[in-house]
């Protein structure tokens, strides 16, 4: 995905508030007036939906509980304590935040459909509350003596000039959002969660600032909304509608981006306006229906929204732009220029039998599934500088040795540590933190970014900067051979040898101490594979120790400088290769006989 | 002493009336069940459905002569029933030409992608039902009126309402007959199949495609059944259906995910927790106990009561 740069972004933003306010000012009719006014506040709240739902992919159906604690909190505020409007709806934002937190906390434990079902339930559940509390039809009251101290104006300019302003500030905080590693991350958790996880991305962390960020938004448009209409309802504020506009908004205008909100309120908003006021006398609903139409008419037509549709359109129609690459070719000297610290201790332990010291010891570590052990009492060190082999028959517990190594399970007993740092109880970001990368059997991509991007999420585990994520990423697509036109294309058109390559480089951005990789070389052609066993020898060379699982026993025999086998959750051997395969157990379980006559030749 | 005893009386009164409404919130919760454990998808317009079943029911009972062919007492129950086959219509052509488009075994395996269209297209059929419905039917609360609304037979202190309780036996007997269908029948064991695994039994050669239409039609057709019952003792308007969403999910939910006897106990538990929440809560906040409950469960217990563990690996 290329990208508008960000000064262009803030031109467009200017222009486009120019030319509204410009417009707007000449409007003189009261109602257009409104009208106006009404659409930035919608897209204010769209775009406050699409921080949270269009980054994340965590469809909310219940922003109305932001815009409406907002605005009843400036409401209350108002009417109840005498405080203007201007204090009133900050403190609507605080609200809103608090209700962020509150809300997020229980709710972000929860997928797909559960979490959408359980924020529509929140709005609705206020909205009684709030009816049963007298509030059904609050006015605000009007103060003749300092109507601009309560921000009440005879123009209605003023208030689309204010919802305006709020709208810009939106639309900034979201374009910062999109170009910044919380933006790539909540991306990154949308397309492969598990991936993001083991990429080092704290998902609950960034999805908890997402819905911060998402509640203040919609709880300052609600805020705004109250002082426009100057009458609160529990429907208007909590109705379902309103948490449905709030997505519709989005997903009509395009999701994602934060100029989808903006195109969708102003299509959308004049349009069931205007026809609400022609026919709303005679057709009471027609708004609604207007909503659910357009609704209905993007899923079937255009399901990402208008604005992916008409950038789709264009990149068609104009011939693809040569990929201006923003560094240059990337090669050894490069990554000293761009000074990149010098990799360290090129291994010297390499092939020594036993002295290595184990940077990873795994002590009694047992994992079971219901009666199942999968993991069974495993005890096994991997050196420092190794390449370990991680071998056994199918249903053996080698990727469950992995996850409970890497986090994604826990270990029901026994211990693992990393140089010292104990492992047990940490979450797959945090066992990424202290510098385990892994990869995946089926590969874990971010499908619709770049290759760099893909690379740049695993990076930031490591980076304090953004550009320094990027200067890792590109780092680390040198060292799998990455580092050319390629790493601009979009991951999902990629064959399975750059995947692998790529999810390697992901893995590696973070300068990991250790790499798992869960059978990289499996699907692979012959010239692919002894491709990928180069650069797995060269990374290791370079000072990363490798921990791999993997059924292609030639290649491993190439490869490995020691083997642990599993069998049925339990370590049955383990040491040299050219002693393991010799081992009666062993070829019991895994090798097989014949193996051993076929091999004999090539291992000795 | 003498409050002891009123208290015991709100508590039965409020014990049995859980029963009664619960009973029709048990069909109701069976119906969006069989959609969302086949189809695996949020169905929001599933309350328009039942909206869109107590409207027929009230313009069969009352236009179409129904109540002068059958009577008063038996018309409005005459009027449900035909409600079904309305709604299953409606739901029908709902599916073949908007939801097929966007549903499907081809979207069972894009998780996350496939199930954001779906949702979002069902969010807008309820947007059309509902709004369409305050343009067709307008925005005055009515009911379906028959002389048991009025009634009650007293046990004991205890005041049953007459038109809850025949809604409560009719919904156990339209439920009985539909568990009869779906075990005794190979259409309904392939639905149930479909529902507790809709990849094992696209592999088994159920036509998933088709399982699903049925079970959408079929779902939105019990649901506006039971919307038909309860529309004689529960006064209604347009926009009824969202309240009901979350009372249904939260039966369904509670019952655990693709076990269709599990829903109408689901619903039942719903119907319960909503009535006995009136003896500590005031009338007003009722749904909003039901909601509560339903986040308790979604959050402690995801799988409900008689569910399978569900979650991907």
């Amino acid at each position: 995905m290329r990208r508008t740069p960000i000064n262009k972004q803030y031109a467009a933003i200017f222009i486009f508030a120019v030319t509204y306010l410009v417009v707007g000012w000449f409007v003189q009719n009261s109602y257009y007036q409104l009208m106006m006014t009404l659409v930035l506040i919608w897209a204010a709240v769209g775009v406050s939906w699409n921080t949270l739902s269009g980054y994340s992919g965590m469809i909310s159906f219940g922003h109305a509980a932001f815009f409406g604690l907002g605005g009843y909190t400036t409401t209350i505020a108002f009417v109840t304590f005498g405080i203007t409007p201007w204090i009133g709806i900050p403190l609507g934002v605080v609200v809103g935040v608090i209700a962020g937190v509150l809300i997020g906390l229980p709710t972000f434990r929860l997928r797909g459909h559960y979490f959408a079902l359980a924020m529509l339930a929140y709005p609705l559940a206020m909205l009684y509350v709030f009816e049963w509390m007298g509030y059904q039809e609050v006015p605000l009251p009007m103060m003749r003596d300092a109507p601009a101290f309560y921000a009440e104006f005879d123009d209605p300019r003023v208030y689309m000039v204010l919802a305006l302003v709020l709208l810009i500030v939106c639309m900034i905080a979201a374009l910062h959002v999109e170009r910044s590693r919380f933006g790539m991350s909540l991306m990154a958790i949308k397309q492969n969660e598990p991936a993001a996880a083991a990429a080092g991305i704290d998902a609950l962390r960034w999805k908890m600032l997402a819905m911060v960020l998402s509640a203040a938004m919609g709880a300052a448009a609600g805020g705004l909304y109250v002082m426009v209409l100057l009458v609160v309802t529990p429907q208007t504020m909590f109705g379902a509608l309103v948490s449905a506009q709030a997505l519709i908004m989005a997903l009509f205008g395009g999701v994602g981006i934060f100029w989808g909100p903006v195109i969708g309120a102003a299509v959308l908003v004049p349009l069931a306006e205007t026809l609400n006021a022609h026919l709303g006398s005679v057709l009471p609903g027609i708004q609604g229906v207007v909503y659910g139409v357009a609704i209905i008419i993007i899923t079937l037509l255009a399901p990402e929204g208008i604005y992916w549709r008409v950038r789709d359109f264009w990149a068609a129609r104009r011939p693809a732009p040569v990929p201006a690459m923003p560094q240059a070719p990337v090669s050894r000297s490069v990554a000293e220029a761009i000074n990149v610290a010098p990799i360290t201790e090129p291994s010297e332990c390499k092939r020594v039998p036993d002295g290595g010291n184990a940077l990873l010891r795994l002590d009694r570590v047992t994992r079971a599934f219901g009666g199942l052990k999968a993991v069974d009492d495993v005890t096994l060190n991997i050196r420092a500088g190794a390449i370990h082999g991680i071998i056994g028959p199918n249903g053996a517990g080698k990727t469950t040795l992995f996850n409970v190594v890497n986090g994604f399970l826990g270990a029901d007993s026994g211990s693992i540590s990393l140089a010292g740092s104990e492992l047990v109880g940490l979450k797959p970001h945090e066992v990424c933190r202290l510098g385990i990368g892994r990869t995946f059997q089926v590969i874990r991509a971010f499908p619709r970014m770049s290759v760099l991007e893909n690379v740049i999420v695993g990076a930031f585990v490591g980076a304090r900067t953004d550009t320094q994520a990027q200067r890792l990423a590109m780092e680390a697509l040198d060292r799998v051979g990455l580092a050319d036109e390629r790493a601009h294309a979009i991951a999902g058109g990629l064959t399975t040898k750059q995947l692998r390559l790529m999810e390697l480089a992901r893995a590696l951005a973070p300068r990991p101490k250790l790499l798992l990789l869960d059978e990289t070389l499996a699907g692979l052609a012959h010239d692919a594979l002894d491709d990928i066993l180069a650069t797995l020898r060269r990374i290791n060379r370079d000072g990363v120790t490798i921990a791999i699982i993997e059924h292609t026993m030639h290649a491993m025999m190439k490869l490995v400088d020691e083997f642990s086998v599993l069998d049925h959750g339990k370590l049955i051997a383990g040491g040299a290769p050219a002693k393991v395969v010799k081992d009666p157990a062993v070829i019991e379980a895994y090798l097989g006989r014949k193996w051993m006559e076929r091999a004999k030749d090539s291992v000795a | 002493m003498e409050s002891l005893k009123w208290l015991t009386v709100d508590f039965f009164q409020a014990l049995s009336a859980g029963l009664l409404v619960g009973g029709t919130y048990g069909l109701m919760c069976v119906g969006l069940g069989i959609i969302f454990g086949v189809m695996r998808v949020v169905n929001f317009a599933q309350g328009d459905f039942m909206m869109l079943g107590m409207y027929v029911t009230y313009y069969l009972v009352t236009f179409f002569g129904i109540q002068t062919l059958f009577g008063p007492y038996i018309g409005p129950i005459v009027g449900a029933a035909l409600a079904g086959p309305v709604v299953f219509v409606v739901g029908w052509l709902v599916h073949k030409f908007l939801l097929s488009r966007v549903t499907g075994a081809r979207v069972i395996s894009a998780e996350a992608e496939g199930h954001y269209t779906q949702i979002i297209m069902t969010l807008g059929v309820a947007l059309v039902l509902a709004n369409g419905g305050l343009i067709l039917f307008g925005s005055v609360p009515l009911s379906v009126r028959t002389p048991l609304s009025s009634e009650s037979w007293e046990i004991s202190m205890i005041f049953l309402n007459q038109a809850r309780a025949v809604a409560f036996v009719l919904a156990i007997i339209a439920a009985l007959g539909l568990y009869t269908f779906l075990t005794g029948t190979n259409l309904g064991k392939a639905l149930r199949a479909a529902a507790d695994n809709p990849t094992a039994a696209a592999y088994v050669g159920i036509n998933v495609d088709r399982a699903h239409r049925i079970a959408f039609a079929l779902g939105v057709g019990i649901t506006a059944i039971a919307g038909g019952l309860i529309a004689s003792s529960q006064s209604f308007q347009p926009y009824i259906g969202f309240d009901f969403v979350i009372v249904m999910y939260a039966g369904v939910v509670l019952g655990g995910m693709g076990s269709i006897l599990g829903a109408f106990w689901g619903g039942l538990t719903i119907g319960l927790v909503q009535q006995m929440s009136t003896l500590i809560l005031p009338y007003q906040l009722q749904n909003t106990a039901i909601f509560v409950v339903f986040l308790l469960i979604v959050f402690f217990k995801p799988q409900g009561m008689f569910g399978r563990v569900w979650e991907r690996t």
